[in-house]
């Protein structure tokens, strides 16, 4: 017998803001579950701020983990924006300790879509398109 | 120190100088790794690392050249070669489909794909320096590429970007280098071999700051 779940069937789409506060004192493994439960009820999650660079690679591979154990999820669309950059030392310095006070880049945007809802993110800079499947 | 010591020291010296360096070729699915990681070691050994394919995900594992030796204008060094499975965020058997493969052979390089990007990721750790090589006809804002480079700078690795298919028309260097503007970028033909001259030079700079 299989024991493999299957992916919610798409009725429409919805989108869910998540602040960042709701993660903030999560760990990186609990952040992660919460994350890809939300997306795998295909729901498009539009989160404040950003994960950590290694998160977002242990996002990936978990994406991956789970394409193989989760009949009809095909993977995710990933974009992260990032609000105003600052440039010059001081500048970055300012960045940086605004977000360590605030324990978050609270000025990003990460949208995270299941592939079977979303087709594309086209990103630009400063500029976040989302494509969806028909 | 004593005489011990600094003989120990000197030894360790000689022996790290002659150690291979691990040289990563990370990137999206389809930008070049291999063709890139073909030619540095035909060029050097006589042999090719792996296969290459119109096909996305034609590496599903990581591979190995080791012992490679790299000779340029009067300089030399020792490298293991190590290309990695193209990065993805989804993947779809049916895309494979389209390719006019069989459905059975479809699912399997799906299931080998999303086992080599797992593969890969846990490999950044090994690398000492790493080779980005991304496809200059694509948008370079695509997160798998911010997230390789977020993650290798997070572990202090060097990186050298490399703007692969200059030889295409619709090839934009310069869109790759607004992207990532603190590394540095180089275009290349890994198919033709264009510009593989200042490759080389910039790999010998890119290992000094290991």
């Amino acid at each position: 017998m299989s024991s493999k779940k299957t992916l919610g069937k798409i009725k429409g789409f919805s989108i869910q803001f998540l602040p960042y506060s709701e993660i903030k004192d999560l760990s990186s493994n609990e952040r992660l579950k919460k994350i890809l439960g939300i997306v795998l009820g295909n729901v498009i999650l539009v989160l404040q701020g950003r994960l950590k660079d290694e998160e977002e690679g242990r996002l990936i591979g978990d994406t991956m983990a789970m394409i193989d154990h989760i009949k009809g999820f095909k993977g995710i669309e990933l974009a992260v924006i990032n609000g105003g950059e600052s440039s010059g030392f001081f500048g970055r310095f300012k960045t940086n300790f605004a977000n360590m006070i605030a324990g978050g880049d609270l000025g990003a945007i990460t949208v995270i879509g299941p592939a079977t809802v979303v087709k594309e993110i086209k990103r630009n800079p400063k500029k976040i398109e989302l494509l969806l499947n028909k | 120190m004593g005489f011990k010591g600094f003989f120990k020291k000197v030894l360790s010296g000689i022996f790290k100088s002659k150690k291979e360096i691990k040289l990563g070729f990370y990137g999206p699915p389809n930008a070049g790794k291999t063709s890139l990681a073909n030619r540095i070691c035909k060029d050097f050994t006589g042999e090719e690392i792996g296969s290459v394919s119109k096909v996305p995900h034609e590496t599903r594992e990581v591979q190995f050249k080791e012992k490679v030796e790299i000779k340029y204008k009067g300089k030399s060094m020792t490298f293991k070669i190590v290309d990695t499975p193209g990065i993805a965020t989804k993947i779809d058997y049916e895309e494979f489909l389209r390719y006019r493969m069989k459905k059975g052979d479809a699912k399997k390089r799906a299931k080998e794909a999303t086992q080599g990007v797992i593969d890969a990721i846990k490999w950044l750790d090994d690398m000492d320096s790493v080779v980005v090589v991304l496809d200059a006809t694509e948008n370079p804002y695509n997160q798998v590429n911010i997230t390789i480079i977020g993650n290798l700078a997070a572990r202090k690795i060097p990186v050298l970007i490399i703007a692969n298919k200059i030889d295409l028309r619709k090839a934009d260097i310069k869109k790759i280098e607004a992207a990532f503007p603190e590394y540095k970028t180089i275009g290349i033909s890994a198919k033709n071999g264009e510009n593989l001259d200042e490759f080389y030079e910039e790999i010998f700079k890119l290992v000094k700051r290991i």
